[in-house]
Order: C-alpha cells, then sequence, then structure tokens
C-alpha cells in the first residue's frame, strides 16, 4: 500500500539577512535586493515530507506557485529527496494574495490527482500571515491539523499528528486525505551529493526552450526529442500555467485578491538607552517586574 | 551565517586553479561512465561543477551545523560503558547530517553507490570538516577504509560491504598499532590462524590507539604466518564487530575529544583474509597509510585555518592602549605569519593531492589492462606520479601537522590569558593540532620517508618545469632570490651523498627536507601568484621568511657538526 504526499513551497525573499536596500520608497519590498530563498518552514514540510516517505515508503511530488526560476526551489526539493517537482506559473498568477494563492495552489493540487496528504510550511517569511495551509484545506474540503511537530503515526484511514499548542503539545488523529501546516520543529537535512549530481540537470520547459534560445537554436524536433530524454531520466519538472489546472480567470493574481494593501510603514528600531542590572536574583526579579509592567512579558 | 568554502578564498583558488583535465578523465574513464549512472558527469565542465555544488553544500553543513556542535563535543566526548562505545549525540547529528550529504563514499566508484570523486576533492572537505571539528575527521576520514576494500578486496568483499559504506551505514576502523608495535609495525603480533578443515581465519591478540575502535567493519594487520617476525610475515583481514572482539576502554586524550580511541581485545575473532597473504604491511598498509597522511595533513590544515581565523577576528576586536592590537607590529607579523604557512600548506597540500589522484588514476589503468596491451607512456607515467607522491605525501604531512601546531601556538598567543582560558576555541586547536604529527607516522618518520626522493632529486623536473615561467617584475624579483637556494640545497644533498655517513644523513634529513619543501611551495606560490595578481604579496613574503631559514639549514648540513653524534650521550646523561 503506498501513499502520495503533496509538499507546497515557497521561495521567498531573504528577509533574514537584510541588507540596506530591502525596502522601495513606496514601501513594498524590493525583490531584486534580496537573495531567492527556501521559505525556512517549507523546508520543515519538506523534511517531514521526506521522514514520511522513508517510512512509509511513499511517494514525494513538490509542488510551488511562483515566476520560471522559482524551479530553483523544486530542484533544491529534489536534492533532499522529493520524487517529482511541479511549477504552477503563469503571469496571470502574479499579484496573488492568500485567497487566490489558495485557490490557485488548489487547482493544482486537483491536477496532481489522487494524494493522501498535503504539507505546508505553518508560514512564510515575506508575508508571514499563516494563511495559505488552512484556506487550501477549506476550498480541497480536507481537513487540516495545524502547526504540527511531528506524525506519530500515518495508515490509509487516518493520520494521528503531534501539534504545538500554547505550554506544551496536543497529539490528535484526523481522517485522510488531510493537510497539515509544519512548524520548524524537525531539522532539516542537507542537500544530497548524488542527487544533486543528478538534479541540477533537471528542467521545466521553459528551461530546456530558454536553453535553446540561449544557445541561438531552435529546432522543435529537438526539443520534443531532449524533452523526452528528460522525462525518461526524472529529469523533467512539470510546468502548469492557469489553463493547464482549469483556473478560473476571475479568481486568481491580482484580480482574485480581495485584499488591498492599505499602508505600510517601515519601523526603525533605534536602541535607547540602557540599563545595568545586577546579575543577582534581585536585580533579575526586578527586571521580570518592570517587563511585566511594560507588558513586554505576559 | 558561515560557509566554510565560499568564505574561504584560498580553498576556492585552489579548486578553481587545479589543472584538473587529466585528473578527471582519468578518474570517469574519458566520461564512459555517463552512459551508465546518471549522477556521472558528462564533461570535465559538469564535473567541476559537480565539485563546486557539492563543495558548497559541505561547506554550510560544516560552517552552518558542525562547527556550533564542536565546543560541546569537545567538552562531552563519547560515552563508554560495558564494553560499549556511544558517540555524544551532537556527534551522531554530525554524522548524520554528512550521510545524509551523502559524502561517506566520496571516492568510491559509482557502480557501489560512491562519488568518484578524486582525492582533491575529498581532501578539501576533510579540510573543511576539521576546521569545524577535529575530531569529527577521525570518523569522517575513516571512509578510506572502504577504498582500501575497493581496490584490494574480493568482488563479494566489495559487494558485502561498499554499497554500505557509500550510505555511510557502516563504518570502519583500521587496526593496527598494538602496544609493543607503533611506528615499528614490522613488529606486529596479532595472531591470525586458519582452521585447517574449513579455512576459516581467526584473530586472537590485541591492539591499541584504536580510532574508532567500536567501528562495525575493522581491517586489522595480523601476523599470519607463524614463525616470522618481520612485515613479511603480515597480512590484511577484514572482521566485523562481534562478541569475540571486546572494547577494554577508551582513553582520555589531551586533544581530538569527540572520537573515541579504544583498546581492543580479540578473543578468536573470525575474519576474511583482505588481499594477498604476507602482503599486509608492504603493500596494503602502505597503502592505507599514504591515503591517510593525506586526510591528516588536512585535518591539521583545518585545525591552523580555523586557529587563525580566531586569531584575526580577536586581534581586530581586543583593543589595548586604545587601539586594537592587530594594529601592533608584534602582532601583525605573528598574523602574517600565520596565514603564509596556512597558505602555503595549501599550496603544497593539493598540489599533492593532483600527484595522488593521477598515480591513483594510472595504477587502475595498469591493474585492468593486460601487460601487452599496456601503452609505455603509461607505464612511464604511472611510475612518475608514484615517485612523485612517494616524496610529496610525507612531505605533506610534515609540514602541514608541523605549521598546524605553530599556527595554533601562535593563536593562543595572540589572545594572551583569555587564550589559555577554556572560554575560547584557541586552546582546543592546540589540544587538537598536537596528535597531528604524531599519529599516521610522526614527522620523524616522514622525514625519513620523504629523505630518500629529496637524495634522489626527485622534484627536480617539477621545480625545473615551474622555474621555466615566466616571472616579471617583482615575481621576477623574488624568483632571483630563490634560484641561488635551489643550488645551495643540491649541493648540500651532494655533501652529503658523499659522506656516506648514514647517521649524518640522519641527523641532517629535516634541514634537506625543509629546504625542498620552501623550494618547492615557493615556486608553486609564485607560480599562483601569475594567476592572481593579488598572491604576488604572498609569494613575495613567504619566500622572504623562507631564504634565512633555508640558510640556517643549509649551514647546518654543511658545518660536519657531528658534536650531537659525537658527544649526545654525554649531554644526556649529565
Amino acid at each position: 500500500m503506498s501513499y502520495t504526499i503533496i509538499v507546497f513551497v515557497k521561495q521567498v525573499p531573504d528577509t533574514q539577512n537584510i541588507t540596506g536596500d530591502a525596502m522601495k520608497p513606496d514601501g513594498t519590498v524590493n525583490r531584486a535586493a534580496l537573495p531567492a530563498i527556501f521559505n525556512p518552514e517549507d523546508l520543515n514540510a519538506l523534511e517531514l515530507g521526506i521522514q514520511l516517505k522513508e517510512r512509509y515508503n511513499a511517494k514525494l511530488v513538490v509542488g510551488t506557485m511562483g515566476p520560471p526560476n522559482a524551479s530553483e526551489v523544486l530542484r533544491e526539493s529534489l536534492y533532499r529527496g522529493a520524487d517529482e517537482a511541479v511549477l504552477l506559473t503563469d503571469r496571470a498568477f502574479a499579484g496573488a494574495d492568500t485567497l487566490a494563492t489558495s485557490y490557485a495552489l488548489s487547482c493544482c493540487a486537483n491536477k496532481i490527482g489522487k494524494f493522501d496528504l498535503i504539507l505546508c510550511g505553518r508560514q512564510a517569511i515575506d508575508g508571514d500571515t499563516a494563511q495559505v495551509g488552512p484556506q487550501l484545506a477549506e476550498k480541497l474540503g480536507l481537513p487540516q491539523i495545524s502547526y504540527v511537530e511531528e506524525v506519530e503515526e500515518l495508515t490509509k484511514k487516518k493520520v494521528r499528528a503531534k501539534r504545538a499548542i500554547e505550554g506544551g503539545y496536543e497529539i490528535v488523529d484526523c481522517p485522510v486525505p488531510a493537510l497539515m501546516t509544519v512548524v520548524a520543529a524537525n531539522v532539516p537535512r542537507p542537500a544530497n551529493a548524488k542527487n544533486i549530481m543528478k538534479f541540477k540537470k533537471a528542467m521545466t520547459r521553459s528551461e530546456l526552450h530558454k536553453a535553446h534560445s540561449d544557445a541561438d537554436y531552435t529546432d522543435a524536433e529537438a526539443l520534443v526529442v531532449e524533452e523526452a530524454a528528460l522525462k525518461e531520466k526524472g529529469l523533467w519538472i512539470q510546468e502548469l500555467t492557469a489553463e493547464d489546472v482549469g483556473a478560473d480567470i476571475e479568481r486568481i493574481g491580482l484580480k482574485g485578491s480581495p485584499t488591498k494593501v492599505k499602508k505600510i510603514q517601515s519601523v526603525v528600531l533605534t536602541g535607547a538607552d540602557f540599563k545595568n542590572i545586577d546579575p543577582t536574583e534581585v536585580g533579575v526579579n526586578s527586571l521580570i517586574h518592570e517587563l511585566i509592567e511594560d507588558h513586554t512579558l505576559g | 551565517m558561515s560557509n566554510f568554502f565560499t568564505d574561504n578564498k584560498d580553498l576556492q583558488f585552489a579548486l578553481d586553479n587545479l589543472d584538473f583535465e587529466a585528473l578527471v578523465a582519468l578518474k570517469e574513464d574519458d566520461y564512459k561512465f555517463s552512459e551508465e549512472f546518471i549522477n556521472a558527469p558528462v564533461d570535465l565542465d559538469d564535473a567541476v561543477d559537480n565539485y563546486r555544488r557539492i563543495l558548497t553544500e559541505i561547506g554550510d553543513v560544516t560552517g552552518e551545523r558542525i562547527e556550533p556542535r564542536s565546543r560541546t563535543v569537545d567538552e562531552e566526548g563519547p560515552h563508554f560503558e560495558d564494553g560499549v562505545v556511544t558517540y555524544h549525540p551532537l556527534t551522531q547529528a554530525n554524522l548524520k547530517d554528512l550521510r545524509d550529504a551523502g559524502v561517506m563514499g566520496v571516492m568510491l566508484p559509482h557502480s557501489v553507490g560512491g562519488l568518484n570523486f578524486p582525492n582533491t576533492i575529498y581532501t578539501m572537505m576533510t579540510e573543511m570538516v576539521s576546521r569545524a571539528d577535529g575530531s569529527l575527521q577521525n570518523l569522517f576520514g575513516l571512509q578510506d577504509i572502504s577504498e582500501t576494500i575497493a581496490e584490494f578486496g574480493t568482488d563479494e568483499q566489495k559487494a558485502a560491504y561498499l554499497p554500505k559504506f557509500a550510505t555511510g551505514e557502516y563504518d570502519g576502523s583500521m587496526d593496527l598499532t598494538e602496544p609493543d608495535s607503533g611506528s615499528d609495525l614490522q613488529s606486529v603480533r596479532l595472531k591470525a590462524t586458519q582452521d585447517p578443515k574449513t579455512g576459516q581465519w581467526y584473530l586472537d591478540g590485541n591492539k591499541r590507539f584504536i580510532t574508532n575502535g567500536c567501528a562495525k567493519v575493522h581491517l586489522v594487520l595480523a601476523r599470519s604466518e607463524e614463525g616470522t617476525s618481520d612485515g613479511r610475515g603480515l597480512s590484511m583481514f577484514i572482521c566485523e564487530s562481534c562478541p569475540e572482539l571486546v572494547v577494554r576502554r577508551i582513553e582520555h586524550k589531551l586533544g581530538i575529544h569527540g572520537v573515541a580511541t579504544a583498546e581492543l581485545q580479540y578473543n578468536h575473532v573470525p575474519a576474511q583474509l583482505c588481499g594477498l597473504r604476507r602482503r599486509g604491511l608492504t603493500k596494503y598498509v602502505m597503502s592505507l597509510m599514504n591515503g591517510a597522511r593525506v586526510a591528516i595533513s588536512a585535518q591539521a590544515l583545518g585545525i591552523a585555518e580555523a586557529a587563525y581565523r580566531e586569531a584575526r577576528k580577536y586581534a581586530s576586536e581586543r583593543e589595548q592602549f586604545k587601539k586594537t592590537i592587530d594594529k601592533f607590529p608584534p602582532i601583525y607579523d605573528m598574523l602574517t605569519r600565520m596565514k603564509l604557512k596556512t597558505v602555503a600548506a595549501r599550496t603544497l597540500l593539493y598540489e599533492t593531492t593532483k600527484i595522488v589522484d593521477l598515480r591513483q588514476g594510472y595504477n587502475h589503468i595498469m591493474a585492468h589492462t593486460p601487460a601487452a596491451d599496456l601503452d609505455p607512456e603509461i607505464r612511464e607515467k604511472q611510475k612518475r606520479y608514484s615517485k612523485l607522491a612517494a616524496v610529496m605525501t610525507p612531505m605533506s604531512k610534515a609540514y602541514c601537522t608541523e605549521i598546524a601546531n605553530e599556527v595554533a601556538y601562535d593563536g593562543i598567543q595572540i589572545h594572551g590569558g583569555t587564550g589559555f582560558m577554556h572560554d575560547f576555541n584557541a586552546e582546543r586547536f592546540y589540544r587538537d593540532a598536537r596528535i597531528t604529527n604524531i599519529y599516521e607516522g610522526t614527522t620523524q618518520l616522514q622525514i625519513v620517508a620523504a629523505i630518500g626522493g629529496v637524495m634522489q632529486r626527485t622534484l627536480d623536473p617539477v621545480i625545473d618545469d615551474l622555474a621555466t615561467l615566466s616571472f616579471e617584475g617583482l615575481l621576477a624579483r623574488t624568483e632571483k632570490t630563490l634560484k641561488p637556494m635551489r643550488k645551495k640545497l643540491q649541493d648540500a644533498v651532494k655533501f652529503v651523498n658523499e659522506k656516506k655517513d648514514t647517521e649524518y644523513q640522519a641527523l641532517m634529513a629535516r634541514h634537506l627536507v625543509t629546504m625542498e619543501t620552501y623550494i618547492l611551495v615557493g615556486y608553486l606560490m609564485l607560480r599562483d601568484a601569475l594567476k592572481d595578481t593579488e598572491r604576488e604579496a604572498m609569494a613575495e613574503k613567504f619566500i622572504l621568511n623562507a631564504i634565512p631559514e633555508m640558510d640556517a639549514a643549509y649551514h647546518l648540513v654543511m658545518s660536519e657538526d657531528t658534536t650531537t653524534i659525537d658527544k649526545h650521550s654525554d649531554i644526556i646523561e649529565y
């Protein structure tokens, strides 16, 4: 009995290594100035997926929605142990809020076909909404477990997972298929050398075409042959458009996004004066009291 | 965020400037492997791209994961109870990361699941692992054992062990040293006896100072020929951990705390012969040791790199007399020398691994081609690279491990009193470096191994080639100061040769090897400065530093000073 697990991941600007020009004057993110990275909690979701693959001999499909070069996070996923990769890319998807994104991903999941679990990172470091996973579950009519730390057991009928709650954790059973959002409770494994050597050559159709146009070489027949060869070797990253997944054009991209950004404020934290606290019990107690009064703690 | 590959300009220079073409073509059988194995490279660019990507990945694993764990690993180490060794949870996490990264069978062939990388790339990984945690190298580096099985084992042995080594499921140990056989392995006594009925071999005896003696797979040097007492009575065996193989204790060591060093007792342990009888020491252990010597050179270099970096950082932050201490001449002089030694060691080491790879490549062709079909050119190249490797391997080991100690020593000095305390890593580097010039053959034994090649001027053709490069300006002027030193070395060698006094030669050998090392490295650094003008100052200063040392060595050799030989007992006995 085998399982299919889908992991949805996102390529995000690296907000942890911010440089001076991270924001444009209008307050939006300057994506060009920030390196694109694998969203950290999506790596945790992928790691959980790989662990389940190893435990239950599951097939692991990784999907992402993004611009053509988001294929990089898909290759990163293949380096770590994913079996297949799907890139959902189309200009029509651009400017999506969480509603439009989760709708697009739901179309993608339906296109992929039968699955037992969908895993997502809890939230992305660019928007910090934590909405896409739960919304995707709703769109697909799936039960969901959020804040998952680990999976205790997976059967064809149910999944038993440990989820983080305030001050501890709880263990919940949930019928499958289900969707889980994953928190940073595991250590994502490094990329595997042999997989790097193999999957660095994996590409999407656009990348194959681009390689040809870069080489000033456009032979439709050669493209077909090369595509077939890549598929044969398992080096094909499936590329899907809005049309391919049957998405309603009114519900995706900017058009499908009711969220409007009213105002963006760039908060610059500056240090004020400092205070010496005696490294004694009394000193620490008074600090704690002060922080509680200040509503920093509690 | 640290990546031990991308933050190391000199290491990247080494990768970018190695002349890989012949070496990779040999290793990948002219890229024929790519037809059979999907991850094998299709051409040189593809191969080098693989190396760079994977070195970058390991740079991340070592910098981000392993280094932050190293302090606790050093403080707490492995646990030993009831004959069972348990590695520190963080050491286990390190090993899991390296297994997941797929680098436990770096040099093993594609056919058994290895990466089929050259020794040069493996050594670069070793350097980074050691910079992160000196003691982890001893576990990472034991994949050399699988190399030995790949080279000399039977097909059954290869099938049984190599795929599991490649995934990291199996780990190994190299059981050579005994209480009375350290440097002198010819005197090994552990007994191998064969059951005359079944043909099964059994091992009985003791081994000591066995790195990772708790391993699953052991390569054991044992006396298979009763009544013999020299190296020709020794054979190599493979055995697995079992109730008859008892770990008696693990050692409390000065450094490399993270790895278990065990005393083993063999109570009739079933074993298999590996390779031919009587060739255990003369062929297999020598091959194993040569690989291990390169690995230890890289371990020392990694520790030196770590020690230098911490000292530099400290010196740039620590203020005394109202300025940071790196502004004071004695301190920046120390930092400059530390850096030059590290760069010089790296230059020598990767030149050596290149030769080792070429030797290995031609050895492989020789071993797999019927003698009648063999191109004489191949035979000639195999001979040439073997000779070069035989002198450069011990030369690298002596140089890298000695400078690592010097750099770690100066590293503490720059930290001042703080460096003496456990609060900083400087003292750990000093402790970890200290074993490198002892095990896998002490520096004194490396000199013994290298001196033959020095006396026969094995490196002359290599240096001749380097000397024909067209140096200009500063580099030409620098080369002019180095050139007379070659003449002095040749004179000194001639002088010792003509003296025909083995005791005098043994006494003076280290001076001759030092001169040879400086001349070779001096020329290599000049060559590298031609490729990158930013390296000119390093070449210049390295050679300027080396000249007075070479002069001193020259005078010592030519002095005919035999007081040490004649009067050492008067002095020692007083």
